[in-house]
């Protein structure tokens, strides 16, 4: 077997907890403040897995295998995407739509977790995050069906191929389009603002962190390690589609390709920075447009 | 072919004997699942030799019935449909057994199991019928079969509404099938299916108007959204066990007889295909809107029902528009798609149903906002609803995702590369399939979210117990299948397809099922990992405190149970997203002044067609039919003359 | 160039698109003012680019985009600034709806283009087509879905660019006359239409359109 094709999972194993360094840092700095190091996250994770756990007498075994189902879930989903041009561990005609409903699958356990507990706030979470996750779910496959049709094949591999960068020149407006409304689901799916606050302590308003309001020690690093990997395998679909660069050797295009994941950090930590959290109901609106940025992309293509 | 016959002679006979020993409920209940289990084991043999040799079976036996004859064959789509309903009609029989018999002081069980054995009965007949006649004959049956089963506690006013609807439904389509059952058959000159081949010579406006009216008449039977109304009426009206069987196996006879009457009308127009693919999305998306908008399990789960009928319907269209413009993908993996999700269905709504039975059985309950903390009362029917909503949900690795994977993997390979008039459709398929999938994740995880987890909302549910093991059993039968099948599905559908196919179209499925298999691996990897963290975490936590204590309440002092969210809080915002085709019914009375009087909030999502189309159509023409009222006046001697007119004019008129 | 002339006609689809779905003025007319530039200026110059810059364009150019992008917006802003608007809180048809709507429109614009193209209409570029249908349809989706006047006033200048458009698209060459004729009439719509905002918020204190059929004998 060749090694090269666990090249994309060690990637994502190794440096996702760094991208969120790179966002808080980015917002520290628009902010004036010094900030936090960029390997925080790393420390948080020792730390958390250091700690004992509480749990709560009403959750059941549901509660326990949440945050497991969902970590397994995205190391999975990161073998699945190509990183820096070289293919992914698994990949066949239809890794996608594993890709989508392994995220769909980590995204029940979680819900089922949230809900387990018994609480409000956190059937409050859940709800939001089942609804804006079915219409950034549309979103995303309207994106892929433009990827699809413009590379005609059905796996993130042949996708992303060392062809993509010709496909992209031609259809340049179209892989924009689909790059903003990856970048709106991106935010949507790892509850960055403008949808979710990761930061709020308000549990009325939150989505993501008001779900996971009650797991505490390992639990919960493995939910903060699925959440950074899962912003990490989303990052590389949106990066790998925008910023389309194919030199020819493997070690340019992987340091290209971690470049463009930094550059992909500090975008959301300036969005972060400039703009407000969106009310709720506002939320949907974000997602159709993400769907209608997609769709324009796809009539263009269908033309 | 004569263990077949064997199987339905026991089901009627079984059937008489639990009728005769209605006396004694155990008696009853005894023939009645000896027969049943003994019935569909011996016709399970038959249906899966066919599936595996590929080589169909027939018989048929001179009957004195005019027009009729008495013949039966057993081609790979009939084994196709069998093996499912045998699969679960013996589950579903061997869980009714102890579900029916707490009723046993109220209710005659006896009619019950005798009705029960004869819907098993005639679904295998109505799929292995290959006479026009026969084929109606039993469809009847089982229609009759299936209304005295739902109206089962008749005592209650809902029952019988329910019923109602049922049987005026289904009539309504058995008027339309017979209407094309008698045009094919003059087309044909004779009612003997296999005869039926010549009629794809027909012009291509009279196969549209048998294809229109084949849509209805099964249409109404499968479930297609407007003619889907009795479904959530009917199937919460039923006992569990009849509701798993109606839902998981005989609404698919109606998909059955669709594709059957599908292969006599040869090459398809164009049109077919948008049809059933649009029938298809407005059944799945509304389906699932309405099964999240619900608060009663077993209607949530007969709405789902509507959806995943949509689902398979979406799947036969795209293969219609296949075989029109000739692209060989859609058409082998979107008919494997089809008919592997009408298998799959079949074992997680069974499964589900018999949850949701269990459920009843155990709290008395159907209503989710009033439930809560099952899955410590109720172990083993929290894990199997587990499963079985996983699986519906079509997340891997169960075996939900294998099929709706093959449709889409149909869409991504042969459709959005092809051109327009196949792109579009595919495209549209799924766009509306990824829709589904992500309510219908909303969907159950608020059922089992809000049912099984959480802190009891209503003390009935603190003596809450789990079922006994004859019921454990068939829900444990199920949840097994629905992973082994989702394991296995990359060795099976090769296997099973290899007879039916040509080799050029099993090249084409073999592509699919090497991306299943791959699935397949990464499900084993998925297990392989999940097994490890699971080791890391108890590693971790066994040198460390773990500690128990309340759920995080915010700092607030006295949280009751009453303050979680319930199921109808939680579909709320997504209900009032979609309210457009929902338009759901509010009704709020604020509390007012300084010293208010308790206030109410009460929410419910009556079913669109009804409210709107149904209802105000049959009240019309209730008016109108009034005027013939008049006719009815109860004197006996003017209906006599009636008949003497009636007579004459017959007679003035062929004379 | 060619895939740059695409880009600008996407982006003119979606600044139909953000007029669909937002609420408010302060977003709507800026955008309104930005398609009116993007019209002015960059679509004579792209297209006619191969002919050379001729007086016709400049004249084109120089009359579109004061016009168009600066005069109108500032009109309404002018407007909703005495009348003290700042956004449409409950249209007639939600916003995401109205989204929704627009995407339909862009499939309808797109396939009434594929029909025509079937009769070999000459056009200068295949996507200027169905922008123009794409505008039209998206003006007379404000008009219909909105209940404050001043959002019809809006529709109606988007319209009238997707008219704009559709000259360009047809006949390549406007006639400089026609043209300077239509914006004129065009001005002194929105001119008259602003007035009359005025008057009537300042006469019944609001300018929902729904309550005009109460005037109604």
């Amino acid at each position: 077997m060749n090694a090269n094709l666990f090249i994309p999972t060690l990637f994502a194993v190794v440096f996702a907890p760094l991208i969120l360094g790179i966002i808080n840092r980015t917002k520290a700095f628009f902010g004036g403040r010094h900030g936090q190091p960029f390997l925080q996250l790393y420390y948080d994770l020792f730390k958390l897995l250091r700690k004992g756990a509480t749990y709560s007498k009403t959750t059941t075994y549901i509660f326990r295998l949440g945050p497991m189902v969902g970590l397994v879930c995205v190391l999975l989903a990161t073998t699945l995407v190509p990183f820096g041009g070289i293919r992914s561990f698994l990949c066949f005609p239809g890794d996608i739509l594993l890709f989508a409903y392994i995220l769909g699958l980590m995204r029940f356990f979680t819900v089922l977790a949230a809900l387990d507990t018994g609480s409000s706030f956190e059937g409050m979470g859940a709800a939001r995050e089942v609804h804006f996750s079915a219409l950034a779910e549309v979103a995303f496959f309207l994106g892929l069906i433009v990827l699809a049709k413009a590379t005609s094949s059905a796996s993130f591999s042949d996708m992303y191929s060392s062809s993509f960068p010709y496909i992209w020149i031609a259809n340049s407006t179209q892989m924009l389009l689909v790059g903003v409304a990856f970048f709106l689901v991106l935010l949507t799916e790892n509850a960055r603002i403008p949808v979710d606050d990761p930061n709020t302590h308000l549990e009325l308003t939150m989505i993501h962190e008001v779900m996971v309001l009650d797991h505490s020690g390992p639990d919960f690093a493995f939910i903060l390690y699925g959440s950074a990997l899962k912003l990490w395998v989303l990052g590389t679909i949106f990066t790998q589609t925008i910023f389309p660069f194919r030199s020819g050797s493997i070690y340019l295009d992987l340091l290209f390709s971690f470049l463009a994941m930094i550059v992909l950090g500090v975008i959301v930590g300036i969005v972060e920075s400039t703009m407000a959290r969106l009310r709720l109901l506002r939320v949907p609106q974000l997602l159709v447009a993400a769907a209608a940025l997609s769709t324009v992309a796809l009539v263009l293509s269908m033309r | 072919m004569t263990f077949f016959l064997y199987s339905l002679s026991i089901f009627l006979v079984s059937g008489l004997l639990a009728l005769i020993s209605k006396r004694s409920a155990f008696l009853s209940s005894f023939f009645g699942i000896a027969g049943c289990v003994a019935g569909c084991v011996l016709g399970l043999i038959p249906s899966i030799q066919v599936l595996l040799s590929g080589q169909g079976l027939s018989f048929s036996f001179p009957w004195a019935m005019p027009l009729g004859a008495f013949v039966l064959n057993i081609d790979f789509l009939s084994a196709f449909f069998l093996v499912p309903v045998f699969v679960l009609c013996a589950l579903a029989g061997l869980y009714g057994g102890q579900y029916l018999y707490s009723y046993r002081s109220t209710h005659c069980l006896g009619f019950s199991w005798f009705c029960f054995n004869i819907l098993v009965g005639s679904m295998a007949l109505v799929i292995v019928a290959a006479n026009a006649l026969l084929f109606l004959l039993a469809w009847e049956l089982m229609a009759l079969a299936s209304f005295f089963l739902v109206i089962f506690e008749a005592k209650k006013e809902s029952v019988r509404k329910a019923g109602w609807m049922y049987l005026i439904t289904t009539h309504i389509g058995t008027a339309f099938l017979l209407a094309m059952f008698l045009l094919m058959a003059q087309s044909a000159k004779s009612m003997n299916f296999m005869d039926w081949d010549k009629l794809e010579y027909l012009p291509s406006l009279a196969r549209g108007i048998f294809f229109i009216l084949a849509v209805v008449g099964f249409g109404a039977k499968a479930g297609f959204m407007p003619l889907h109304i009795w479904l959530p009426e009917a199937h919460p009206a039923a006992p569990s066990h009849v509701s798993s069987v109606m839902s998981g196996v005989m609404i698919k006879t109606g998909i059955y007889g669709l594709i059957r009457i599908l292969s006599f009308l040869g090459f398809p127009s164009f049109w077919w295909g948008w049809t059933l693919l649009a029938i298809g999305i407005i059944s799945g998306v509304l389906g699932i809107l309405f099964a999240l908008a619900q608060s009663d399990l077993k209607r949530l789960l007969a709405y789902s029902t509507v959806e995943n009928v949509g689902i398979i319907t979406m799947g036969l269209g795209i293969t219609l528009l296949g075989i029109a413009y000739q692209i060989p993908v859609l058409t082998v993996i979107g008919f494997v798609g089809s008919l592997f999700h009408v298998l799959n269905h079949a074992l997680y709504k069974g499964l589900l149903f018999l949850c949701a039975g269990a459920v009843l059985h155990g709290t008395g309950m159907r209503d989710i906002n009033l439930m809560g903390g099952l899955l410590k009362r109720m172990r083993y029917t929290g894990l199997f609803f587990l499963a079985g909503a996983i699986a519906i949900c079509g997340l891997p690795p169960l075996n939900g995702f294998g099929s709706e994977f093959l449709i889409y993997f149909a869409c991504f390979t042969g459709g959005i590369p092809g051109s327009h008039n196949v792109a579009i459709p595919a495209l549209a398929l799924i766009i509306f399939l990824s829709l589904i999938g992500g309510l219908s994740i909303a969907c159950f995880s608020k059922a089992f979210g809000i049912a099984f987890s959480g802190e009891p909302r209503h003390e009935s549910m603190n003596h809450a117990h789990d079922t006994g093991w004859l019921m454990k059993i068939p829900m444990g039968i199920l949840a097994l299948s629905c992973i082994l099948v989702g394991f296995l599905s990359p060795c099976l559908l090769p296997r099973i397809f290899q007879n039916y196919l040509s080799a050029e179209h099993l090249g084409i499925l073999e592509k699919a099922t090497f991306s299943l298999s791959q699935i397949t691996i990464a499900s084993i990897v998925f297990l392989f990992l999940l097994g490890i963290l699971a080791l890391v975490r108890s590693l971790l936590l066994c040198v460390r405190k773990v500690e128990t204590t309340v759920t995080w309440d915010c700092g607030y002092a006295a949280p009751t149970a009453r303050m979680q969210y319930t199921g109808t809080s939680f579909s709320q915002i997504l209900v009032e997203f979609y309210n457009f085709f929902l338009r759901v019914k509010q009704k709020l009375s604020a509390p007012k002044g300084l010293f208010p009087e308790p206030g109410s909030f009460s929410m419910e999502t009556p079913d669109l067609f009804q409210e709107k189309v149904f209802s105000p159509l049959f009240v019309r023409t209730g008016n109108v039919l009034c005027i013939l009222h008049t006719l009815q006046h109860g004197r006996i001697h003017l209906y006599v003359l009636y008949i003497i007119v009636m007579l004459i004019v017959l007679l003035l008129w062929k004379l | 160039m060619e895939q740059l002339i695409n880009m600008l006609m996407v982006v003119i689809l979606l600044t139909n698109l953000l007029l669909l779905g937002s609420s408010r003025m302060g977003t709507c007319i800026p955008t309104l003012g930005f398609q009116g530039i993007l019209l002015g200026l960059a679509l004579p110059v792209l297209l006619f680019l191969p002919q050379g810059i001729t007086t016709h364009i400049l004249v084109l150019v120089l009359i579109t985009i004061p016009l168009r992008g600066i005069l109108f917006p500032f009109i309404l802003f002018r407007v909703i600034r005495k009348t003290n608007i700042q956004r449409e809180i409950e249209p007639f048809i939600s916003y995401p709806v109205s989204i929704f709507l627009g995407i339909l429109a862009l499939v309808l614009a797109f396939w009434m283009n594929s029909r025509l193209t079937g009769m070999s209409v000459p056009s200068l570029h295949p996507l200027l087509l169905p922008v123009a249908f794409y505008t039209i349809l998206v003006g007379l989706i404000l008009i219909v879905s909105r209940k404050l006047a001043i959002n019809q006033v809006l529709g109606y200048i988007v319209m009238e660019n997707g008219m704009y458009v559709l000259g360009i698209a047809f006949a390549g060459e406007v006639h400089l006359l026609l043209e300077l004729g239509v914006l004129m009439d065009v001005f002194v719509a929105v001119f008259v239409m602003s007035i009359a905002i005025y008057r009537i918020s300042r006469e019944f204190d609001h300018i929902d359109v729904n309550q005009l059929q109460n005037l109604k004998d």
